[in-house]
């Protein structure tokens, strides 16, 4: 096979990886937002709630929770569950909203009380001191570890190979295995060295534009 | 009939008694200057008026209006607690600047979202929105020179000194009109070099229509300016007087004590 033809068919591949990526950041970033506001509840039922939910999720495999997601409706239950891509993007938003939504939370209690009653003793509706006083130095903070989380993410996004979706990593298997090459399976590094690599730069570019203030 | 009238006011966290009953009154263009040890009670106090803080028990009224009263059967609404708080302003220790914005958009931020509210209430319209927010960034130039910093409006907080963020609180809470101006600590976070300009703004405050509470460890401030003290000691009013009676003859055992210790830290004197 020539450079060529692997390289159209990986990009095969790599547009379901990107897929994933963006699907799965479009769901989790807001649900975390959610699972944050959960988590930091008053309502005790409902904080403990959260914080179980978190626990499971982030104290399990992502590889687990996308099998149970696939394979679990049908095995269990008996009913007819999602397709292999739905699946993968249901237990791919569901892990990440987690993760998300505790470095949401600890954006959020990093913001000291003086913030609060400063707006509170110059008039301020709460949702007025979240939206105009406080949310600004959440995302300041939450930058630098909201990053990370998005560059393992598009590592993670290889696991969606386990129910048969083939994504970059599996679209270089099927290939090694069909073939008999392997180098294929060393290039695809350079897709995800690439795209993490755009996203490292996107992410220092963001840090710059809040860094015209200290704190 | 009296400014403000504080009767007493009790708080209580957990099972200590932070306050014990304290009751006082202000009339208007006093400045108070409360006095007494770390953990008396002083800034428990200033935050139960500035409704930081509920009391488990007692009334403050301003201008014979009703902010708080436990024995109300029904509790305040959000909307009437904030309105209440309006009556009150307050300079924390740590000064509390939006650290996103700069000098002139911390002072004009909550103004204008006050303004914009009542505006909208009114049905008023666009250009009566612009012409208000242009008397409030007009408002804001002013104090800002008031304080002197007029140069800085468009500086972040992260780039002035302590004493001059502190200014610039001080001018943030005077923008929206309070009738009482609560300072809490105001110089015990700035080093000693710059606790001279803040503690001369505010001597600067002092007029027959503005009145001020100061919690301080400034003790020649607080003789110089105050018209009356309070000395605050394990959650109640051990003293109260003018600033002579207070300073120079001091009755109870514990303000002649703690009075001496203030002494004894500064040896020059």
């Amino acid at each position: 096979m020539s450079f060529l033809e692997v390289t159209l068919l990986l990009l095969d591949g790599f547009k379901i990886t990107v897929l994933l990526f963006l699907i799965t950041l479009l769901g989790a970033l807001p649900l975390g937002l959610v699972i944050a506001m959960g988590s930091m509840s008053k309502f005790a039922p409902l904080r403990y709630l959260t914080r179980g939910f978190v626990w499971i999720i982030r104290g399990t495999p992502l590889m687990l929770q996308v099998i149970l997601v696939f394979y679990g409706p049908g095995l269990i239950f008996g009913v007819q569950g999602l397709d292999r891509f739905p699946a993968v993007v249901v237990a791919f938003i569901l892990n990440y909203a987690a993760y998300f939504s505790e470095i949401y939370r600890g954006g959020i209690e990093s913001i000291s009380a003086g913030q609060y009653e400063a707006g509170q003793v110059l008039g301020m509706t709460k949702t007025q001191i979240f939206f105009k006083v406080v949310l600004f130095q959440v995302i300041k903070r939450i930058i630098p570890p909201m990053g990370n989380e998005i560059i393992t993410l598009v590592k993670d996004t290889s696991l969606a190979r386990v129910v048969s979706v083939t994504e970059l990593l599996k679209a270089a298997q099927d290939i090694v295995g069909l073939h008999a090459i392997i180098w294929p399976i060393f290039y695809i590094g350079a897709f995800y060295l690439l795209f993490t690599g755009l996203l490292t730069i996107l992410f220092n570019i963001i840090e710059k534009k809040f860094n015209y203030y200290a704190g | 009939m009296a400014l403000l009238e504080v009767s007493n006011i009790r708080k209580i966290y957990g099972k200590e008694e932070v306050l014990k009953g304290v009751s006082f009154s202000l009339e208007k263009g006093e400045v108070l200057a409360i006095i007494g040890s770390s953990g008396g009670g002083k800034t428990t106090l200033l935050r139960c008026l500035n409704q930081l803080v509920t009391p488990n028990e007692g009334t403050i009224m301003v201008n014979d209006k009703v902010i708080f009263d436990s024995t109300l059967s029904k509790k305040m609404s959000e909307a009437e607690i904030r309105e209440n708080r309006l009556h009150f302003g307050l300079v924390f220790q740590q000064f509390n600047l939006f650290p996103q914005y700069n000098v002139m958009r911390n002072l004009t931020l909550a103004a204008q979202l006050l303004e914009a509210e009542k505006i909208k209430k009114k049905g008023g319209s666009r250009e009566d929105k612009r012409a208000a927010f242009q008397k409030i960034d007009e408002k804001a130039v002013a104090l800002l020179e008031r304080v002197g910093l007029a140069d800085k409006m468009n500086a972040y907080p992260c780039e002035l000194s302590g004493g001059q963020q502190q200014r610039v609180a001080i001018a943030r809470a005077l923008i929206l009109n309070p009738d009482i101006l609560c300072f809490d600590e105001p110089t015990s976070a700035l080093d000693p070099e710059l606790t001279g300009e803040v503690l001369k703004v505010i001597e600067g405050l002092k007029s027959s229509d503005s009145t001020m509470i100061v919690v301080t460890h400034e003790m020649e401030f607080a003789r110089r300016v105050a018209t009356k003290v309070i000395f605050v000691a394990d959650g109640v009013i051990e003293e109260m007087g003018t600033p002579e009676e207070v300073f120079e003859h001091p009755k109870s055992e514990k303000l002649q004590h703690f009075l001496n210790k203030d002494v004894e830290f500064k040896p020059g004197k």
